[in-house]
């Protein structure tokens, strides 16, 4: 069995898990801040890729990216083309994992005592200070929550990722794309086994959170 | 030490106007709860920004709209007690305390000035223990100690002890007392509750509205609040409008008297204020027949409602409280009170 699908899915998973946590936080954290209409306005901006259709989201990415448009050619003179290769896979999963990180962080910090930040800025505690260790830890259980749940999409993005990237074995192919390829061309057995593998990673990954909590509530943290 | 806030801030149809001089020692600000008293301590302390005005505390400029000087609040070395006190929920007490320290930067220094405050605050039991392990009381001490650890020039207290129950509020208070008095620190204090006030400050601002009426002594601002809204504040429970009448007569249609008073009385007397407490059936002067309607008792005292014979129809009946063993036997036909306890109020400005 050829295991390339797993190893590409996991790393198009990883990084654009790390992109869309730092980027959804810091839009969680200035969305907030922002007067009312301008704040209504990005928000649906920011979670549209959640109630699109993931082919939808693939369009626009392709319509952004592919090797006949501006931004595509213009990065295609670094050799940087988005349109099916590996990588490609990240910034299909990234905008479709983004919303779930960006909403739940919004709701995390909405939820926030401020008061907490107000007492660290008074005792003398720098703002980067306030955020990573007062901030981040008190909203902990949300971005714990958003960025499991922004894996498991990254993980499992289907529409966007075969837009963009298509089904290529060995280069493109990642566990979703994989699943239907083979059952398309009637390989039963070789799709159910990319299926078990896919439901041992996603329960590796809930079990591993379920852990995480509760030490955390253990240690006496919240 | 010199504090001196002068600021205005708008929101919505809620103006805030603040102009505050202040020498030192422990200044209450009373008023009810939405007067802008908890924004005027934000304000000093950095963490509201006022549209205009000037703060400035021992000579250093915090905040001055026309010179466009906002200090931010790390700069500023004010300490802020906040009325959940805000503890860093994922750090123990003692990790709370050296978030205080951290403008200390010399190691050694840092934790032989933990050990101390520690030690002072009487903490080193709880010192592993996170805050939501810790007694409301524990947890204000833990504040407290964090606060004093920075060695503000300036502590403001915001509701300290509104979220205790009465029995540890009580407790607490006489502790914090003698905190404030062992570090001899500076305070501006926020509250609601006269009691609390009264116990703690030297000098009272009686707030409403977004203003401040009035600053005066603590004493010398109970027995003369001067205006209704401070009289209320301050817990003059029998207010009704009254005009002058003579050089040391008012008159209160109201409740139908004319009242004699210890101080002289200035012609644009609005109402006039009797604290509950002070009525007197032996008082020689302003001895009125009253009618009873009600009695309340209460663990140690007797509240009695009543109104003048004379007194208008609809009108509200008057507080009496006297304590349960000088309650009566027999209720008095009359009441009195003594001219200095007639509470004389004036427009505000």
């Amino acid at each position: 069995m050829d295991w390339y699908p797993l190893w590409n899915s996991v790393r198009i998973a990883a990084v654009s898990c790390v992109i869309v946590f730092f980027a959804g936080i810091a839009a969680a954290y200035y969305v907030a801040k922002l007067p009312r209409v301008l704040k209504g306005l990005l928000d649906v901006i920011f979670t549209l890729p959640m109630v699109l259709p993931p082919t939808v989201c693939g369009y626009f990415l392709l319509i952004l990216l592919g090797p006949k448009r501006p931004l595509g050619m213009f990065l295609a003179q670094y050799g940087i083309r988005f349109a099916m290769t590996w990588y490609g896979g990240i910034a299909a999963s990234a905008v479709v994992a983004f919303p779930l990180m960006y909403r739940t962080a919004r709701g995390a910090f909405e939820s926030f005592d401020l008061s907490l930040a107000y007492a660290g800025q008074t005792l003398g505690l720098s703002n980067t200070y306030i955020f990573w260790r007062i901030r981040m830890p008190a909203c902990r259980q949300g971005i714990l929550a958003g960025l499991v749940l922004a894996f498991a999409r990254a993980l499992g993005e289907y529409g966007a990722t075969s837009m963009l990237i298509g089904y290529v074995p060995g280069r493109t192919a990642t566990i979703s794309t994989t699943v239907y390829q083979l059952w398309r061309t009637n390989d039963e057995a070789g799709a159910f086994q990319w299926v078990m593998v896919n439901l041992a990673i996603s329960a590796v990954i809930l079990l591993t959170v379920n852990l995480l909590e509760s030490k955390n509530g253990k240690a006496g943290g919240t | 030490m010199s504090l001196s806030v002068h600021i205005k801030r708008k929101l919505g149809s809620f103006i805030l106007h603040v102009d505050l001089e202040y020498e030192g020692g422990i200044l209450g600000i009373l008023g009810a709860s939405g007067c802008g008293k908890s924004m005027t301590l934000k304000s000093i302390a950095g963490i509201e920004k006022p549209d205009e005005g000037r703060i400035v505390l021992n000579g250093r400029v915090l905040f001055d709209s026309e010179k466009k000087i906002n200090l931010r609040p790390q700069e500023r070395n004010v300490g802020y007690l906040f009325q959940n006190y805000a503890l860093f929920p994922n750090m123990t007490a003692e990790k709370n305390i050296l978030c205080g320290l951290c403008r200390e930067k010399d190691r050694a220094a840092r934790q032989r000035k933990l050990e101390d405050v520690i030690g002072a605050m009487k903490i080193s039991e709880f010192r592993e223990k996170y805050p939501h392990q810790l007694s409301g009381g524990q947890q204000q001490r833990v504040a407290l100690a964090r606060m004093l650890a920075g060695e503000p020039e300036l502590l403001l207290l915001d509701e300290p002890f509104s979220a205790l129950d009465a029995y540890l509020r009580e407790l607490l208070q006489t502790q914090v007392r003698q905190i404030l008095q062992k570090f001899g620190k500076d305070v501006v204090l926020v509250s609601h509750n006269r009691d609390e006030v009264y116990y703690l400050c030297g000098d009272v601002s009686v707030m409403d509205g977004g203003r401040i009426l009035k600053t005066a002594g603590t004493k010398k601002l109970f027995a003369d609040p001067g205006s209704r809204a401070a009289a209320v504040l301050t817990g003059c429970k029998n207010i009704a409008d009254a005009q002058k009448a003579g050089e040391y007569e008012a008159d209160v249609p109201e409740w139908g008297i004319r009242l004699r008073t210890a101080q002289p009385v200035r012609d644009d007397l609005c109402a006039v204020g009797l604290r509950a407490h002070y009525f007197n059936p032996k008082s020689r002067e302003n001895l009125f027949p009253v009618v009873y309607s009600a009695k309340r008792e209460e663990p140690f005292e007797v509240r009695i409602l009543f109104h003048y014979t004379g007194q208008q129809e609809g009108t509200p009946d008057l507080w009496w409280r006297i304590p349960k063993d000088r309650s009566p036997q027999q209720m008095p036909e009359k009441l009195g009170i003594a001219p200095q306890n007639v509470l004389l109020l004036y427009p505000e400005d």
